[in-house]
Parts: C-alpha cells; sequence; structure tokens
C-alpha cells in the first residue's frame, strides 16, 4: 500500500513505469473527492495528484487557463472570478454527495469525471471546454494533444476522449480549458404548480424560442428548493446576460407561457443559490440514504422516464434538469434496482449509478453496459493507451 | 506530395474487385476513367490522383458491404463529401475505392421538441438550416462553403464557420452519429441525449478526417434563431489597433455573433470584386456582429463603437438595416473568389494563433512576402484567432507553386512557433501531413497513430493523410517492460 505523491511529470512517469514493471495497478486521484463515483478501483497504490498542482497561465484576453491536474477548484473558480470569467459548462460540486465537504476536488478529478452542471443545456459540456491536455499513458509516455487556443483541429481530438475517461486512458498532468465571459447578472422565471409532462412540454416551448434559457429544470412537490413554493411541483427557468437583455427575454418568455403556471421572478441571488443546489443535486445532498441514478435521455423523455421509475420503485424522487434531458432519481435504499431503472429508458439514452455504497457499484455496472462491437472498440481503445491495465482498473467496468 | 506506394496486388485484382462491389452495390460503381475523372481531386486542386474504382452506395448497409470487402481485399478506402475540403483529405489513392456519400442524402427525422434534426451524411450543411427555417431554426455551425459541403464532410473536418466564436464548432453542435467501421459494423454514439456514454468516441471520430469511421448518419441540434443581428464596420490604421480592439472586446466580457479581421489586400479585393462599400484608406478592417435581443444587441453594439474609438479606430459604421448588414458581410464572404479574380491561383492556410501574437505574425508574412516574391492577402477569425492567409501565384509561372508551397509552409511553422496550430478549421489532410512533426513529438504522433489502430488495425481508412509517416500497428503496440528491475521509484510517498 504506496500513495505516490509526484511532484513533477517526470516522476508520474516513474511510478507508471514501476506499475507497468511490476504488475501493480495504480488508483489516480486527486483529492479523492469523486471516490464514490464509477466501480471502486482494485488497486493496492494510489497515484495522488495533489501536488501537481497550480496554475500554469492564464491569459483572460485569450479565454484560455492552462493548470496542472491537482489544483484545487475553489482556486480555479476564484481565479477566474478575478476576471469576470468561468467555466461556462459550470463545474459541479458532488463532494457533499459523496459524504464529502463543500470545495474539495480538483481540476483534474472534474476534467477526468466529465461533469457538467445545468448551463450544461446552453454552453456544452466539459468536454467542449477541453482545448489540450498532457498525460502520461499507462505505457509511460508522455503525451500532448490539442492545444493552447481555442480553435484547433490538428490531429485526434484526444482532449475529448481524456475527458470523462475517468483515468483509464492517461494520467493528466496538464490542462487546457476554455474560459468565458461569466454572466453578469441571472434571473429565473418559476411556473409554480405544473406537473412534470407538463414542465418538459413548457421546457421545450421555451428551449425553442428566441429566450437564450441558459438552464432549464423542473422539481418535483417532494424536494425543497430555494424560492420555490413549498410542495409545488415547478418549472425554472434560468436567463443569463447584461440585464437589459435578461429584462427582454423574461418578458418575451412570460407571455410564451402564460397561462400554464403562476409565475414568479427570483433575483439574481436566489437564483444563484437555486441553481447552485441544482447543480450539486443537494437535496440528495441531504438524503444520504437514497440511492442515487443520474439519467441522459432524449429531453422531451424526461418525464416519462421519471414516471416509469416512479411506477417501478415506490418511494423514488427526481427531478429533471436540461430541459428534460437529465433525470435525477433517489430510490429507497438497498439494491439498486439496476434492470427497473435501465428498463425504464426503453433504449434510449443511459444512465449512471451515481451514487452508493461500495459493495452496490462493485455488484452493478455503475455505467450503462454497451452493444458488444462498441464496447469491443471502447476496450480496443483502453488497449492502446493502457495495454498492461494499470491504470484505475475496473473503474468504468470491463 | 509523396503518397503512399500503389499496392501492386490489389492494382492486379481489380477486376475481382470491382465485380465484388458491383454485386453488393447495384449501379453504384463507377469504373472508366472518364466517369471518375470528377472525383481526382478536392477543394485542394493541385493535387490530383485518379481512384481504382469510385463506389456510390445508397445506404448504410451498403456502406458497410463496401467496407467489409475492402477489409478482406485489403484495399483502401477514402470517403469522399462533396470535395471542398481544403487540405486534400478526400484526395484519392490509385490503389483505393473512392467512397462517394452524395447519394446518402435524406433528411430523416426533424424533432422541433428536442431541438434535433437527424440526417444522412450528404445532406448540405446549408440544407439543414433551410429545411427547419419556416420554424425560426437554424443549424449553427456555418463554413463559407454551405451551399456545398456536407454534414458528413463537417464532421470529418470538424469543421467551423464565421459564428463558432459564440455557437461553437461541428463537434459543439452534434448530438448522436452512426458510423461504419472498416469492419462493416455500423455503430451508434449518442443520440438526442446531450452527454453520450462512455469514451467519448463521438469526439474523436469529430475531426478524424476519415480516418477511423465512415459517417452514415448524424443527429445535430438546431437552434432558434436570434431575434435580431446588427454588424459594425471598423477601419484603423494599423492592424496592432485592430488587434487590440478584439482583445479589449472580449475583455469586457462580450462574445460577438462574429469577429472577422480584414488587412489591406483583401479589403481591396473584395471592394473591387462587389462594391461592398469598405473604406479603401485603412489598414484593417473589423466586422463585428451582435445578435441576440434587441435591447441587448443595442447595449452591446454602443459598447463595441466605444471601445473601437478608445483604440483609435479611424472609422466605425453600424449597420441601420439588415441590407446594410448583410453588405457588411458581403464583401468577407466573398473574400476568396475576390482574391481569385486579382490572381491566376491562391493558397488559402488556416493557422490558429494566440490573437497577441498578431502583429509578430503579420510581420512575419511581410517578410516572407519580400523573400519569396509573392503577395499574400488575410482574411481572419478574429475572435478565435484563426488566420486564412490567401497565397497569391501564378501556377504557369515556373517555380510559383513551389515558392507558394514554401511561404505556406514557413506560415504555419511560424504559428506553431508562437504557440498557436497547423490548422484550426480545415485538417491536416496531405497538405499540412508533413508539417505535423513541427506541432508534436514522437510520442504525441505515436499515440494518436494508437488509436487509429483501435478502430482500423491494418490502414485501410484514408491512408497517407495527416499522419506524416504510417507505423505498424504492431510496432506501435510494442512496450518495453523492466520486469522486475525496475528500482521503487524516487517519488515522494506516504
Ligand atoms: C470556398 C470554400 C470555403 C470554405 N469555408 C470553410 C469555412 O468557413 N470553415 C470550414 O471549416 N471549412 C471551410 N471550407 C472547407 C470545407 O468546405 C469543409 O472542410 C467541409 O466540411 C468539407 O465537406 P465536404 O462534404 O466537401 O467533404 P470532403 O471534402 O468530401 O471530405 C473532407 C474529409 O472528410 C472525409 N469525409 C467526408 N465525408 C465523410 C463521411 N461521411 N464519413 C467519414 N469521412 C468523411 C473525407 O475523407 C475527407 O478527409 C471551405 C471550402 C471552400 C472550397
Amino acid at each position: 500500500m504506496t500513495t505516490f505523491t509526484p511532484e513533477t511529470d517526470a516522476q508520474v512517469i516513474d511510478a507508471v513505469r514501476w506499475a507497468v514493471a511490476e504488475g501493480q495497478p495504480l488508483e489516480i486521484v486527486g483529492q479523492g473527492s469523486k471516490r464514490g463515483l464509477g466501480r471502486p478501483v482494485q488497486a493496492a497504490h494510489t497515484l495522488d495528484l495533489s501536488r501537481l498542482s497550480g496554475v500554469v497561465s492564464y491569459e483572460p484576453e485569450e479565454l484560455v487557463l492552462v493548470v496542472r491536474p491537482g489544483t484545487p477548484m475553489l482556486e480555479v473558480e476564484a481565479l477566474l472570478g478575478s476576471q469576470g470569467q468561468c467555466l461556462a459548462f459550470e463545474a459541479p460540486d458532488y463532494a457533499p454527495l459523496w459524504g464529502g465537504q463543500a470545495g474539495e476536488g480538483t481540476v483534474g478529478g472534474l476534467v477526468a469525471a466529465g461533469l457538467s452542471g445545468p448551463r450544461r443545456l446552453k454552453a456544452g459540456a466539459a468536454r467542449d471546454h477541453v482545448l489540450g491536455v498532457t498525460a502520461v499513458s499507462g505505457r509511460a509516455e508522455l503525451f500532448r494533444a490539442g492545444g493552447k487556443v481555442v480553435k484547433n483541429v490538428t490531429g485526434y481530438d484526444l482532449p475529448k476522449l481524456l475527458t470523462g475517461s475517468h483515468g483509464t486512458l492517461g494520467v493528466m498532468t496538464e490542462i487546457v480549458l476554455k474560459a468565458l465571459p461569466a454572466p453578469p447578472l441571472t434571473r429565473t422565471l418559476v411556473l409554480a404548480g405544473i406537473d412534470a409532462a407538463a414542465g418538459v412540454k413548457a421546457m421545450a416551448d421555451a428551449m425553442g424560442s428566441p429566450a437564450e434559457v441558459a438552464s432549464a429544470a423542473w422539481v418535483p412537490a417532494e424536494l425543497p428548493f430555494t424560492g420555490i413554493p413549498p410542495r409545488t411541483p415547478s418549472v425554472l427557468l434560468r436567463l443569463e446576460g447584461v440585464d437589459v437583455s435578461v429584462d427582454a427575454r423574461l418578458a418575451g418568455l412570460t407571455r410564451l407561457l402564460e397561462g400554464r403556471a403562476a409565475t414568479a421572478v427570483l433575483d439574481n441571488d436566489e437564483s444563484a443559490a437555486l441553481w447552485e443546489e441544482l447543480r450539486d443535486a443537494t437535496p440528495f445532498a441531504q438524503r444520504p440514504d437514497l440511492v442515487v441514478w443520474r439519467l441522459s435521455v432524449t429531453p422531451g423523455e424526461g418525464a416519462a422516464v421519471l414516471e416509469r421509475v416512479r411506477q417501478a420503485i415506490p418511494g423514488t424522487v427526481g427531478w429533471l434538469d436540461w430541459a428534460g434531458g437529465l433525470v435525477w432519481l433517489g430510490i429507497p435504499p438497498g439494491d439498486a434496482q439496476a434492470g427497473l431503472v435501465r428498463g425504464a429508458l426503453s433504449g434510449n439514452g443511459h444512465a449512471t449509478l451515481f451514487r452508493a455504497p461500495d459493495p452496490v457499484r462493485a455488484a452493478v455496472p455503475v455505467f450503462q453496459p454497451q452493444p458488444k462491437p462498441l464496447a469491443d472498440l471502447s476496450a480496443r481503445v483502453k488497449a492502446q493507451f493502457d495495454p498492461a491495465g494499470v491504470l484505475n482498473p475496473g473503474r468504468m467496468g470491463g | 506530395m509523396r503518397m503512399p506506394e500503389p499496392d501492386a496486388r490489389v492494382l492486379a485484382s481489380r477486376a475481382a474487385l470491382l465485380a465484388r462491389l458491383r454485386e453488393a452495390v447495384p449501379g453504384g460503381v463507377i469504373a472508366e476513367d472518364s466517369a471518375m475523372r470528377p472525383f481526382e481531386t478536392d477543394g485542394l486542386t493541385a493535387y490530383r490522383q485518379m481512384p481504382l474504382v469510385v463506389v456510390l452506395p445508397s445506404d448504410t448497409q451498403q456502406v458497410a458491404a463496401v467496407c467489409r470487402i475492402a477489409r478482406e481485399m485489403g484495399v483502401k478506402v477514402v470517403p469522399r463529401g462533396a470535395g471542398t475540403g481544403l487540405s486534400g483529405g478526400a484526395l484519392p489513392l490509385a490503389d483505393g475505392i473512392l467512397l462517394g456519400l452524395s447519394k446518402l442524402n435524406r433528411i430523416l427525422d426533424i424533432d422541433y421538441d428536442n431541438r434535433a434534426v437527424t440526417v444522412q451524411p450528404g445532406v448540405t450543411n446549408l440544407a439543414i438550416s433551410q429545411a427547419v427555417a419556416s420554424r425560426g431554426f437554424y443549424y449553427a455551425p456555418d463554413p463559407s462553403s454551405q451551399i456545398a459541403c456536407t454534414i458528413g464532410g463537417n464532421v470529418a473536418e470538424n469543421s467551423g464557420g464565421v459564428h463558432c466564436l459564440k455557437y461553437g464548432v461541428t463537434a459543439n453542435n452534434i448530438l448522436g452519429i452512426e458510423f461504419v467501421t472498416i469492419d462493416g459494423d455500423i455503430l451508434r454514439l449518442g443520440g438526442k441525449h446531450l452527454d453520450s456514454e462512455g469514451y467519448d468516441l463521438m469526439g474523436v471520430l469529430t475531426g478524424s478526417e476519415g480516418l477511423l469511421g465512415v459517417v452514415t448518419e448524424v443527429t445535430v441540434r438546431i437552434l432558434q434563431k436570434p431575434e435580431t443581428a446588427r454588424a459594425v464596420l471598423v477601419g484603423f490604421d494599423s492592424s496592432e489597433k485592430a488587434g487590440d480592439t478584439v482583445a479589449a472586446i472580449i475583455a469586457a466580457g462580450i462574445i460577438p455573433g462574429g469577429m472577422e479581421m480584414m488587412d489591406k489586400p483583401a479589403i481591396h479585393a473584395a471592394e473591387d470584386f462587389l462594391n461592398a462599400g469598405y473604406p479603401l484608406d485603412v489598414e484593417a478592417l473589423l466586422i463585428v456582429e451582435l445578435d441576440g435581443p434587441a435591447a441587448e444587441v443595442d447595449h452591446l453594439i454602443a459598447e463595441v463603437e466605444r471601445i473601437a474609438l478608445a483604440n483609435d479606430a479611424v472609422s466605425c459604421r453600424v449597420s441601420q438595416s439588415e441590407e446594410e448588414r448583410l453588405a457588411f458581410w458581403a464583401g468577407r464572404k466573398a473574400a476568396f473568389p475576390a482574391v481569385g479574380r486579382i490572381s491566376p491561383d491562391y493558397m488559402c492556410m488556416d493557422g490558429t494563433i494566440p490573437r497577441k501574437a498578431l502583429p509578430i505574425v503579420l510581420r512575419r508574412m511581410q517578410d516572407f512576402e519580400k523573400e519569396y516574391g509573392l503577395k499574400i492577402a488575410n482574411v481572419f477569425h478574429a475572435g478565435d484567432g484563426n488566420l486564412h492567409p490567401l497565397i497569391l501565384f501564378d501556377a504557369n509561372q515556373e517555380g510559383q507553386l513551389e515558392a507558394a508551397e514554401k511561404v505556406g509552409a514557413a506560415i504555419l511553422k511560424l504559428c506553431v512557433e508562437v504557440g498557436g496550430v497547423l490548422t484550426g478549421e480545415h485538417g491536416v489532410g496531405i497538405e499540412k501531413r508533413d508539417l505535423m512533426d513541427d506541432q508534436f513529438g514522437e510520442a504525441d504522433l505515436a499515440q494518436q497513430m494508437r488509436l487509429k489502430c483501435a478502430f482500423d488495425p491494418d490502414h485501410l481508412l484514408n491512408p497517407g493523410k495527416v499522419f506524416p509517416q504510417l507505423h505498424r500497428c504492431a510496432e506501435l503496440g510494442k512496450m518495453v517492460v523492466h520486469k522486475g528491475n525496475l528500482p521503487f521509484p524516487d517519488i515522494p510517498r506516504f
């Protein structure tokens, strides 16, 4: 049981080379805040990247931030914020969901897990904002891909491949991110008293309007959220930008959705608190007993998928984000009910077992099993990056 | 341009190959020289090569059948959309099948509720926007070639357009694809949901230039058209000031719908071509387009004007009507044909640089003009640093093509030297293939090729493109393992 804490790229290479030579797999961690995600890794040794930390360069006018993987997210966000910028895909903070402290986590972990928040609907996902990476493959070779400019098609887009690969393809030692202006103002239009099916329709109409809705969610009666009247299922539409623009769009959107439910507007501060709760899945952080699933589905199917699971598994609670395309489910403790949850998808989209005790995640495929030819191709990709299987073995299944 | 040596065994078995292809794709096999001629080149017309045979399948199953035959017989395959690519990606191989996807040209599904359109790969970029225009929607990436280029080609090149600073390139606007592997397997990635599962294979297929798989279906996301759009036309007496203005606009937190720069030779060429109303006494011209609700656009236009004047703009005009806005763009959009009129030939480069390096890069380009005796006109996606220097030459003049190639290489090396990249949106193809070593090290390229090996272990899909040297997959897969004799590494540990 050794924990390596490299401080240089060369030390990362040494550690991986040793792991390959000795046939000793490594668990790759930043601060370990996302250990609860994915299958528990079977590795006796740990490669801890928290000391491979710091901002390499930040040029706001170029929209480019270069960081080491172990840099704490708090530091990254404070730096971007000081220049009025942000990561537009909205980095979630799920540490409390998995029982950790708010604010834990590194930028490397965020990118490796490929996680995005409510603004993903409009701004794109984490993978759309990773411009370049330097990484050590499971062959103990350092490679670079992508670049340090915002537009680039030179060579394969390995930064996208590494994003969301959960440390199974390479140990990232440097990450280039696209930074964008942070919205100066946010308001939220609330439609209070609307069921999930009508809510999904309202969100589709809002998304199909010129209102440039940045995020759209539906929340149920059972869960508490800031600014939402108690026990009232509601649609939340988030508008961002300069005040004149937000006001104009808010007026248009209100006209469009008039008569569907009672409307109210949340100001900047309440909006910020509300979307943070949705981003971080806070209601489930407050309910540590529940098994949590996160489903990516065709937006228009969101309400139907949620309803099917509720029918199949009594006691299920959940809400919809991404205009219906992201379904958060909390099911009563015990079995993860993977068959029922994945069955409710009806072949459209995929389901990730997002929080469950280790033994449950060791027994159930955490990520959606893929059709054979695709699973075979993914396995071949893995083998080309990590032929000896020393990087986070088992984390993504397989 | 050095291409892989044609395989004599394949050339000799042409008759057998044709027979099998005719059986798999009835009526879709073209083998006569005269009929194959239109396929011998793409948008990079300086290079031409007749293919072994052209096959035009009409559905995914036929594409899969062609791939299986190719794999079994060890024949190379070059996919082709509309052939507008500017880096030679669709250049045929003498011993290869040219697989044209133009007959897969149906729009399969328009789903307004999910804001998704599913099309076959041969549908043109513009046709998607046209199909949804009646409901006020459009497909955002808008390459200047959008009347002709196909969505399959867009995916293969990860194409951009003048609006991609705000709305993203192809990769940011597709939700799902179906593709056929060289083994003939038909795979689907993503769908109408937002995040696709497992490794982001859709991410690597996008921009893979036909080397990983043949795209047979694409689901794109569509957006509602912005309520208004207005443009500002700003003239400067130096490119530096224009560049400073771009940086200041972005630093102010404004991401315009489009932000384009032209230098003096490009301005004059465009103005001579269609009287766009550009000022002729300026060194650099910026077109900044703001879109969104009218109130926002008015607000941002005022901001941009203020920033431009603070950076010594010598002229500044705001479009007062839709006609005027389109007129501002007309000159920029016609820059290539306009330059084509003042010069018998031109070569379009495509590097991206950190914007702050613009003054150095423009100065060095002037040195290249003197050194090689050729003129360069510059159009520039200023917001994202993507340069399009147009090198003017006359192929009928002894040595000019070679000189133009040298200038092109020098410019791209310069882009890399200042921290940029070889290509922002046109792809590597054959054109920049031999410069890949300038941007990437050996280990970088080896890892990219290993990805290729996972998809296409025999290098049958579009070989000779992108990579300066083809290494056998067995070679790339070898790993030196110091079994049992490596000391415990000297790394801080607990
Ligand atoms: C006047 C002009 C203006 C242009 N402006 C722009 C611009 O603004 N922005 C920009 O990004 N590009 C631009 N281009 C370049 C070009 O139009 C794009 O690269 C376009 O995406 C190519 O599409 P195509 O259908 O013509 O593809 P092709 O040229 O036929 O092929 C391009 C590459 O894609 C591969 N390919 C094609 N179809 C498939 C498929 N279905 N599956 C797998 N691989 C496939 C080919 O093998 C080749 O490598 C311009 C070109 C011209 C001539």
